[in-house]
């Protein structure tokens, strides 16, 4: 077994499509009043139109797409900040290439490196390491930016940093966490919501507990999904089931990867080097209560905030989002992508205006890219 | 024609490009001659190259000349060079428009402080090629540039092919109802360049496809007379490839994801870097449309080569929507197969 | 978010530093296997592990991926055997 063939295999995934078929019609949904799912995960989004899901599920189902794109929810002040700290002439900036294109108020990093810094792009926070070690004269920054996920990657480097005293390595620390924007859209009283398919690789770290309060305090089933095709589908039936069934439960279709209380040793090193700030700034839906990690003082040698000063609320920071964007409501499902203004005029994935059409995994630039809603492809068929 | 050992007893000293190799004097001249003209043998010594050919008296014989800049980094990687590159590339490039190339121009822009050496293994490997490919290095320059002003070495080759009489190979001849097939595995070049670069400390074992296609075309055009078209996948892929022609022809393409030939340590390469294989650059490979009713004798004939061991047909031209590129997903779903926008970065999300 | 891919883990190629060669698709990456290191370390040569940003982040457990895919087929199973009885149906009532 590789555990990804095995996953995609479209003999499979019509009899779970046909499953699917009869819930919706049990449940009674209908294109006009469907089911409400959103996929909490920027990868899950990008899966559902690189393999047409869209198209394959029933109408009586309707995806919102949820704020799990780490990249498209970066505020730009924050991209100005990397930009300010990659063009000191000792700095050595490493990032994963994702952030390369995002847009801050005056440039991205792109166009940075175009402009002269020494900008890098690494598959791993451990090659920012490496670079630092083989660059003892240089400032070697790591632009650490995810979820739960990618967290314990660079709570690890860190540490290793401090072990072997690598004084010239620190990070520039963006990561976020899941839950407060999920109970935050939840505590939105525009929201409609039936069920969540949850983040399946930030589970593996954080464990299916923290999502017990949807189910509790707010009712709503969420089944943790791998990012297979045929994980989706399934995890879409499980929500379903829940929905049928009157249910309100936390499943965890990912069994095989994501273990119920998480990974002890990626916890530990998250709870070592970070603790949350008291808010933090979500590009398209504001600020957000106990969001944002920082780096806890006892490793502030490697805070890249510390050592460049250009901490977080230093200065005039928040930044006004660019006039007609409407990202935030397309976040909170009021719309859809295409119900923008902007989208595909104003805001495309060459010159993107609003979060979502940054990142390949953002609701927009995935409808765009993907033809999503093109209404020529469906007569096609 | 010995290519190894020059013919005039070594002159050049040391083992490095200086700037006095540029400096249009002796040291440019040994340079030339030792490292360049030697290997290339081009007909005469004159700045031009004076050239006949019976096929361009032919009657309706259309002249074809392309040029191309090749900048790799690294400069050698698994399964050639920058050199191989620039022969295949500019052949192609004739080829896939429907000329027999016969000579090619190479001009070299060396950082100062570029290993004689290496120079002469990418020489090598350039008349190598252009043995295999049938074409000659009739003319060339090499100018220096001080240290970090390039990258080791660029190279820019000219070509120029011949077009026989009654041949048509534009991209608006595409009609509805034509087959759309691939000589071989998608995306081997642009995998193995991105693992040969080592920024991303992945090791493979594959190979960059680069080669010449002159002679699998010509194979193809034997069996398939009333092939419409074929265009180069290099930069962008075949997602780009395919587009073009779209946008050419006025047709939509549909292709079918279950058919595209790809290597595991290619779907590997892409799964890691979060990347799509069908923008990933590839050096011998094409698409080609036939009509259907010669696809089968096409294929026959791509797999009679061996650039074309693992030819097949992905998709076919439809009426639909115009300029459209369109894929029927393994799940039997379908999406848009849009033109990339600028370069495909590596992601973690 | 948060791109994660199977990879097998080969071969441990430095025990201190709990790193170890993966192989995904016969593509190599040297990856950290802090988060899932074992007190053997050579105890996770064959394992599959999901791997993100040069990190094994999670052991895959075969025997759960083996209930999910059964799971899976059963759903497959259940299909044939509306289908089938669709058909019967139909052809009993085409008898009738």
């Amino acid at each position: 077994m590789r555990y990804v063939e095995e996953f995609r295999d479209p003999i499979a995934a019509k009899a779970v499509l046909s499953t699917i078929e009869t819930l919706i019609e049990e449940i009674g949904a209908t294109a006009q009043n469907p089911v409400h799912i959103m996929e909490i995960c920027g990868g899950h989004t990008h899966a559902i139109f690189r393999y047409g899901l869209d198209r394959l599920t029933p109408k009586g189902i309707e995806f919102i797409h949820g704020p799990g794109c780490p990249v498209c929810v970066l505020p730009m002040s924050r991209i100005d900040e990397c930009v300010e700290i990659a063009e000191r002439p000792e700095v050595i900036f490493c990032t994963f290439g994702d952030a390369m294109r995002v847009p801050g108020t005056q440039k991205s990093l792109l166009q940075a490196k175009a402009d002269g810094a020494d900008i890098r792009m690494v598959y791993s926070p451990l090659d920012a390491l490496e670079i630092a070690r083989r660059n003892p004269e240089r400032e070697v920054v790591f632009f650490g930016l995810g979820f739960e996920t990618t967290t314990p990657s660079t709570a690890l480097s860190i540490q290793q940093a401090a072990r072997e005293s690598l004084s010239n390595f620190s990070v520039f620390c963006n990561h976020i966490t899941v839950p407060p924007p999920i109970k935050a859209l939840l505590d939105d009283p525009h929201m409609v919501l039936d069920g969540f398919v949850g983040p399946g690789h930030v589970s593996m770290v954080i464990g299916t507990h923290p999502y017990d309060f949807i189910a509790e305090t707010y009712g709503k089933p969420i089944v943790v999904a791998g990012f297979e095709p045929l994980d989706l589908l399934q995890s879409v039936l499980m929500v379903l089931r829940q929905i049928r069934d009157g249910r309100a439960e936390v499943e965890n279709q990912y069994a095989r990867v994501v273990p119920e209380h998480g990974n002890p040793v990626s916890l530990a090193a998250i709870a070592d080097v970070y603790e949350p700030r008291p808010t933090f700034e979500w590009r398209g839906l504001g600020e957000i209560d106990a969001s944002g990690l920082r780096i806890r003082g006892k490793y502030a040698a490697f805070d890249a905030e510390e050592k460049f000063a250009v901490g977080y609320g230093a200065g005039p920071r928040i930044v006004a989002e660019p006039e007609g964007c409407a990202c935030g409501q397309v976040m909170t499902g009021r719309i859809k992508p295409t119900g923008c203004p902007e989208y595909g005029t104003g805001c495309t994935p060459e010159m993107p205006l609003g979060a979502l059409m940054v990142s390949s995994e953002g609701a927009c630039a995935a409808y765009y890219q993907y033809g999503a809603t093109d209404d020529t492809l469906e007569a096609a068929e | 024609m010995n290519m190894t050992t020059p013919i005039k007893p070594a002159r050049l000293r040391g083992d490095r490009v200086t700037m006095a190799h540029g400096g249009g004097g002796k040291a440019m001249r040994d340079l030339i001659e030792e490292i360049f003209t030697d290997v290339f043998l081009p007909p005469g010594s004159e700045d031009q190259a004076r050239l006949t050919s019976d096929a361009l008296r032919e009657p309706g014989a259309q002249l074809a000349f392309t040029t191309d800049s090749f900048v790799v980094s690294p400069p050698e990687f698994p399964g050639g060079d920058i050199g191989k590159i620039a022969v295949c590339g500019t052949v192609n490039d004739l080829a896939v428009g429907g000329a027999k190339p016969l000579w090619l121009s190479a001009a070299f822009i060396i950082e100062e402080g570029c290993e004689f050496a290496l120079l002469r293994r990418i020489v090598a490997s350039m008349q190598a090629e252009a043995d295999k490919a049938g074409v000659r290095i009739v003319t060339g320059d090499t100018k220096v540039v001080e240290r970090g002003a390039a990258d080791k070495v660029f190279v820019t080759t000219s070509g120029v092919g011949v077009i026989p009489a009654g041949r048509d190979m534009r991209a608006d001849n595409i009609r509805p109802g034509d087959v759309a097939l691939v000589n071989g595995v998608l995306g081997d070049h642009g995998a193995t360049i991105l693992a040969a670069r080592g920024d991303m400390a992945l090791s493979t074992d594959i190979q960059s496809d680069c080669q010449s296609l002159n002679a699998l075309i010509e194979a193809v055009l034997q069996a398939a007379p009333n092939t419409r078209a074929a265009r180069d996948a290099t930069r962008g892929g075949v997602a780009s490839a395919l587009n073009e022609m779209a946008d050419a022809a006025g047709v939509q393409i549909e292709i079918d994801e279950t058919t595209l030939p790809l290597r595991p340590e290619v779907k590997g390469v892409c799964e890691v870097l979060g990347l799509d294989p069908l923008y990933l650059a590839n050096e011998g490979t094409l698409v080609l449309f036939v009509p259907e009713d010669e696809a089968d004798a096409a294929l026959a004939a791509m797999k009679s080569v061996e650039a074309g061991s693992n030819a097949t047909a992905i998709g076919t031209a439809k009426a639909g929507h115009p300029g459209r590129v369109t894929m029927k997903t393994l799940f039997g779903g379908q999406r848009l197969v849009d033109t990339l926008v600028g370069e495909q970065l590596p992601r973690i999300c | 978010m948060c791109l994660g891919i199977p990879g097998q883990i080969v071969e441990i190629t430095d025990a201190d530093r709990l790193m170890a060669m993966a192989d995904i698709s016969g593509v190599r990456r040297e990856v950290s296997v802090a988060c899932v290191a074992t007190p053997n370390l050579g105890d996770l040569v064959g394992e599959w592990a999901l791997i993100h940003v040069g990190f094994a982040m999670s052991v895959i457990d075969p025997d759960e991926a083996a209930k999910t895919l059964e799971a899976l087929r059963g759903l497959g199973e259940a299909q044939e055997t509306l289908e089938a009885m669709a058909e019967g149906t139909a052809a009993l009532e085409g008898t009738q």
